[in-house]
């Protein structure tokens, strides 16, 4: 099952819906590529509130379409990690930095808004 | 078992002679009953419990002491054990009092044998036999399920702690404070890690302030534990903020080496709630001008 991508004004939201292989998380990580060049867009939020487990390979491939879209002039912030998945990921010492992360899909949006207002006051 | 194992090999001896015990113990069963609590008063046991009380239950405990002589099955005797064990427990009885009350019916008894089948030293030595085993898996019946009826309070007592212990309090929009007084074991860790994450679901909480004032000592499986905390609740979008540490944690830590170059430390609750409205961007502004004293030291 591939991820649905809404835009919604400079954001991408992907919303992730039940758990993937790896060749759907690799299919996902080109599409939020290719979406990100193609509308300009801003920041993505990716929602992981379905997962039960986030192993390395989600894990690394999330960082991977983070650092790939920073290159593309987007932030990526991923939400909804459940409590049980943060502690195991905890656990295994699995690392999402530096990806921004938040609550909720809400949230998320805040913290890009606000990712976004500090670059330009940097002047980046 | 390798008690009754050797009561099992020779049933047909054990099984009459124990008969004889039996009567012969129920017969004197008043004056050896006298003499137990006259022992238990001399040795200074079961002190909380009244002369009355002790003679009450000397009464039971002897009836089902000779019943599980006499059957071979400790189950009736294991249950009023349990039971009595409950009983006493919360008055503050301890182990070495319990053991000592059933070894001593057991002295008693014993030497009760010696006077009756003294004249007969061959019967004597069979009525041994037979009662030795028996008694000593009396003893080890009651001891044992005094033992374990003490260990299921404390599991009890624990569980209420730990239950009462890990409030999670909400004290402005999205901030929440953990107070964590107490002993940290690894156990109690994880379960506050738990909870505090299900908190900042359930609250939306962006910041939260984990206060160990209240924790005496920490030991290194327990530091990690709380950067994993720490780094937990980051995952779930909110940061974490740890104060009250004392100097003596504080050292703990260094001299650990624990990592806490991720964690955001403050000194005390006060400081800590100060960060936490800042981060939040909250402003507390006194409202009367005429307060506005310096009492910061």
């Amino acid at each position: 099952m591939s991820v649905p991508i809404l835009k919604q004004g400079d954001y991408l939201i992907a919303s992730i819906q039940s758990a993937l292989t790896d060749t759907e998380v690799l299919h996902l990580r080109d599409e939020l590529a290719s979406h990100v060049g193609r509308h300009r867009s801003r920041g993505i939020v990716i929602d992981v509130a379905a997962l039960d487990v986030i192993d390395s390979f989600v894990a690394r491939s999330l960082r991977e379409i983070a650092l790939t879209a920073r290159l593309r002039g987007a932030e990526t912030v991923i939400v909804g990690i459940q409590p049980d998945v943060a502690v195991a990921m905890v656990q295994f010492e699995l690392n999402l930095d530096p990806l921004h992360t938040a609550l909720d899909l809400e949230e998320g949006l805040t913290v890009l808004r606000r990712a976004f207002e500090e670059r330009k006051t940097v002047g980046v | 078992m390798a008690l009754s194992d050797s009561a099992l090999k020779r049933p047909e001896i054990d099984g009459r002679l124990l008969s004889e015990l039996v009567d012969y113990l129920r017969h004197v069963s008043t004056d050896l009953r006298e003499e137990w609590v006259r022992r238990i008063a001399e040795a200074q046991l079961l002190g909380v419990m009244t002369p009355e009380e002790v003679f009450t239950e000397a009464t039971a405990v002897y009836d089902n002491y000779v019943d599980a002589l006499e059957t071979g099955s400790v189950e009736t005797l294991q249950a009023y054990a349990r039971d009595l064990s409950e009983r006493l427990i919360r008055r503050g009885i301890e182990t070495h009092e319990v053991l000592g009350i059933v070894l001593l019916l057991r002295d008693v008894l014993a030497r009760s044998l010696f006077e009756q089948y003294k004249s007969d030293s061959e019967l004597l030595n069979r009525i041994l036999d037979a009662y030795e085993p028996a008694a000593n898996r009396i003893a080890v019946t009651v001891g044992v399920s005094f033992v374990e009826e003490r260990e299921r309070v404390i599991r009890e007592q624990q569980a209420a702690i730990r239950e009462l212990s890990t409030p999670v309090l909400q004290v402005r929009d999205r901030l929440v404070i953990l107070p964590i007084i107490g002993m940290l074991d690894s156990q109690r860790a994880r379960q506050l890690t738990e909870q505090l994450l299900h908190a900042i679901q359930t609250n939306r909480a962006k910041v939260v302030v984990i206060d160990i004032t209240g924790v005496a000592s920490i030991d290194v499986t327990v530091a990690n534990h709380l950067v994993q905390t720490v780094k937990a609740s980051r995952l779930m979008g909110a940061s974490a903020i740890i104060t009250g540490l004392s100097s003596g944690i504080a050292q703990t830590l260094v001299d650990l080496g624990v990592d806490l170059s991720m964690m955001r430390t403050v000194g005390d609750l006060q400081g800590g709630l100060e960060e936490a409205e800042r981060l939040l961007g909250y402003k507390v502004i006194q409202s009367s001008e005429q307060h506005t004293v310096e009492d910061d030291d």
